[in-house]
């Protein structure tokens, strides 16, 4: 091995949502220093949140974030209808996990095409990559699309949309709607089933290495809003023991809290998701996935890319199951009557686990709250994976080699930093 | 701009400041249009779709987030001299966004109470709207804007014209949809009298009050709406808190949550 010192600085880190650097310094072959920064402003949620009320809440997590609005307006809802005893109707829990799938295809699209796949097939940008990969691009800006119908269907518009309420929805969809939508998802099945075989074949770096997944699971059904939370090394709690195993802290180079698992680095999102619920995926789709050469579980931290497509053609087929069983309800939601007390919320963003707790007084008022995104969660992972996968491709490649895998490690997170920074807050002292 | 046109393709620029991400989407989210846009214009700046040039000039800005750091009113600066056109998308580059709400409390106390290391956070007491620092030439208004508000504006600006400004309220849209308005027959704290269209008509179409996320309309009264919500029953400060949401540095809004603040 080389050992030559250097430094590899990224000011700006490209596609992916939010403003991030990267700083590594080498000395004598060996990884130094290593932070991935980010500088995105905090932005200070929970204290605006504090002296709300209950149905304001959904329109205001939304603004954590434009690619999952959804994702926070769920894990709020289930917490505070967990604090109001509010026990709401089988409509109710299918159409949120309708919504939850249209926020899969919007999100995972837009990561797989738009911000992932340049770095597989040697672009800096998936318009460059448009010329060759017309076809591919198309295929999954469509299924992108097909995900923003789901959600505005049910909510307006597909960024920070307007449908949920606590207790339910504002509006039932017409059968015409529905009529329509399922049409459109019938014909976009073996798009789908393409898609995975696709991400499979990407020539994908071998990647192999030790990691915790973590995400949720439910008995019944592939997870998405409800569930306890289950790792590959034995843990399975509800989620209202969340802070009695996890922790976040506070590091300089970061906006964002990082956070562990009975102190070490874990991972959540899809892989996570998929290697630990591969049997609950529908038969159809796990077929697609063996005619493939990936395998569920798997350590390769680059098969994340073929968890995303494997959750879009579940997402796809979840979502047509629903709407195919369709019927108008009498009414969209349920009555709630506020009471006071603490509830927790804990539902699958696109990116990965998505933990709420809500304190709220006897008139529905927010006394506290705290909500730790996915990308706080997966931070101290990425950190450890960036060490290992760039002493594993050995740090005598040049620089720009160096850099452009770093980019790609990073980026195969989906790191989410507008979410991140939506609030930190102190939960451990300053050390030295 | 239409003579830049002649030899060269036009240049568009997309800008990150404080914010949510969810305006850029109004050109992530355009599906196959995407490529269509990329192939009338040269994008040449817009990090997250991954094309990296600050420093060129450029035809078009589009700003999106508020300016809440030291280092974002340096940048803005340079945003402005090097574009001919600079166009704020969204409530949070037009007015603030929701997290200028910390511009009604004390945020360095805010910083100092929720960071283990407070002296490692760089932000501004205020979260502002981008025309704080610089002249702006158009603003697009709404949390957050949609994929027609970016298109039409690119294509106005490239035929060299002014793109039309919507300033009517959302109540005159509503009627002219024929929905039924949900403030008289259900007696819902709807904001459509104080709103800027723009949106579809979202909320009341999904049976739900406007929320006003598209900011203040022309020539609108928040007394009176403030008014007739305290007839209904509404608490002074629950209406207040309508106004101070995603488009609370408007000064239409922040005058009408002083005069509900006031004691009567």
């Amino acid at each position: 091995m080389s050992t030559r010192d250097l430094t590899i600085t990224v000011p700006v880190l490209a596609r992916v949502e939010g403003e991030g650097g990267l700083d590594i310094v080498v000395k004598a072959g060996q990884i130094e220093q290593l932070a991935l920064r980010i500088f995105e402003p905090p932005r200070f949620f929970e204290k605006f949140l504090e002296g709300r009320e209950y149905h304001e809440v959904p329109d205001i997590v939304a603004r954590i974030c434009g690619i999952c609005p959804v994702a926070y307006q769920m894990s709020a809802v289930h917490a505070i209808e967990s604090i109001f005893g509010v026990k709401t109707t089988p409509w109710i829990r299918k159409m949120r996990r309708l919504l939850y799938c249209g926020e899969w295809l919007e999100s995972h699209n837009l990561h797989i095409h738009l911000l992932a796949a340049p770095d597989f097939l040697g672009y800096k940008s998936a318009t460059e990559m448009a010329a060759q990969y017309s076809a591919e691009l198309k295929r999954g800006l469509s299924l992108q699309h097909l995900g923003n119908a789901i959600i505005r269907m049910l909510g307006g518009r597909s960024v920070h949309p307007v449908g949920v309420k606590v207790g339910g929805f504002y509006k039932a969809p017409s059968h015409e709607d529905v009529r329509k939508l399922i049409a459109d998802l019938r014909a976009a099945i073996p798009q789908a089933e393409a898609l995975v075989r696709w991400t499979a074949s990407l020539g994908l770096p071998d990647n192999h290495q030790d990691f915790v997944s973590v995400a949720l699971h439910h008995s019944e059904e592939y997870p998405l809003n409800e569930g306890d939370l289950m790792s590959d090394v034995g843990l399975f709690i509800p989620i209202s023991e969340y802070e009695q195993h996890f922790r976040e802290f506070h590091v300089p180079h970061s906006t964002a809290l990082h956070s562990l698992l009975h102190e070490k680095p874990y991972l959540v999102g899809p892989l996570a998701r998929v290697n630990l619920n591969y049997a609950q995926l529908p038969l159809s789709v796990r077929l697609n996935v063996e005619r493939t050469a990936v395998q569920f579980p798997s350590n390769n931290m680059f098969h994340s890319i073929v968890a995303r497509a494997v959750e879009v053609h579940f997402a796809l087929l979840e979502a047509l199951r629903i709407l195919e069983q369709y019927e108008l309800p009498d009414r969209p939601y349920v009555e709630v009557t506020p009471r006071a007390g603490t509830g927790f919320g804990c539902t699958e963003a696109p990116r990965g686990m998505l933990w709420h707790t809500w304190t709220l007084d006897e008139r529905g008022q927010v006394l506290a709250t705290r909500i730790v995104p996915p990308t706080s969660q997966n931070q101290p992972r990425i950190e450890e994976d960036l060490k290992w996968s760039l002493e594993a491709m050995g740090l005598d490649h040049s620089d720009e080699a160096l850099r452009l895998r770093a980019e790609t490690v990073i980026r195969n997170y989906d790191p989410c930093i507008s979410c991140a920074t939506h609030f930190l807050k102190l939960n451990v002292l300053r050390e030295g | 701009m239409s003579h830049t046109t002649v030899n060269r393709k036009p240049t568009v620029a997309i800008h990150k400041f404080s914010s949510c991400d969810g305006c850029q989407l109004a050109f992530l989210n355009l599906g196959e249009q995407l490529l269509q846009v990329a192939d009338a214009v040269n994008i040449v700046h817009f990090v997250e779709a991954g094309a990296i040039q600050f420093d060129t000039p450029v035809d078009i800005a589009f700003v999106e987030g508020s300016l809440s750091t030291e280092e974002e009113v340096e940048r803005i600066h340079a945003v402005r001299q090097q574009s001919q056109y600079l166009v704020t998308i969204g409530a949070c580059a037009t007015a603030g966004g929701i997290q200028a709400l910390k511009n009604l409390h004390d945020a360095h106390a805010w910083t100092t109470s929720v960071y283990a290391l407070p002296d490692y956070i760089s932000t501004l007491s205020t979260a502002s709207p981008i025309s704080k620092a610089v002249h702006v030439d158009l603003e697009l208004h709404g949390c957050p804007v949609n994929s027609y508000q970016v298109l039409s504006t690119i294509r106005a600006l490239l035929f060299g014209v002014t793109p039309p400004l919507e300033q009517d309220k959302l109540c005159s849209e509503c009627k002219r949809l024929g929905q039924v308005c949900v403030m008289v027959t259900q007696q819902m704290p709807c904001m459509g009298p104080v709103t800027r269209t723009g949106c579809g008509v979202i909320c009341p179409r999904q049976q739900r009050d406007c929320y006003s996320c598209y900011g203040p309309a022309e020539t609108i009264n928040t007394h009176s709406l403030s008014q007739c919500l305290q007839e209904t029953g509404l608490a002074r400060d629950t209406i207040a808190r309508r106004f101070a949401l995603f488009n609370n540095q408007s000064p239409e809004y922040v005058k009408a949550i002083a005069q509900l603040g006031e004691s009567t």
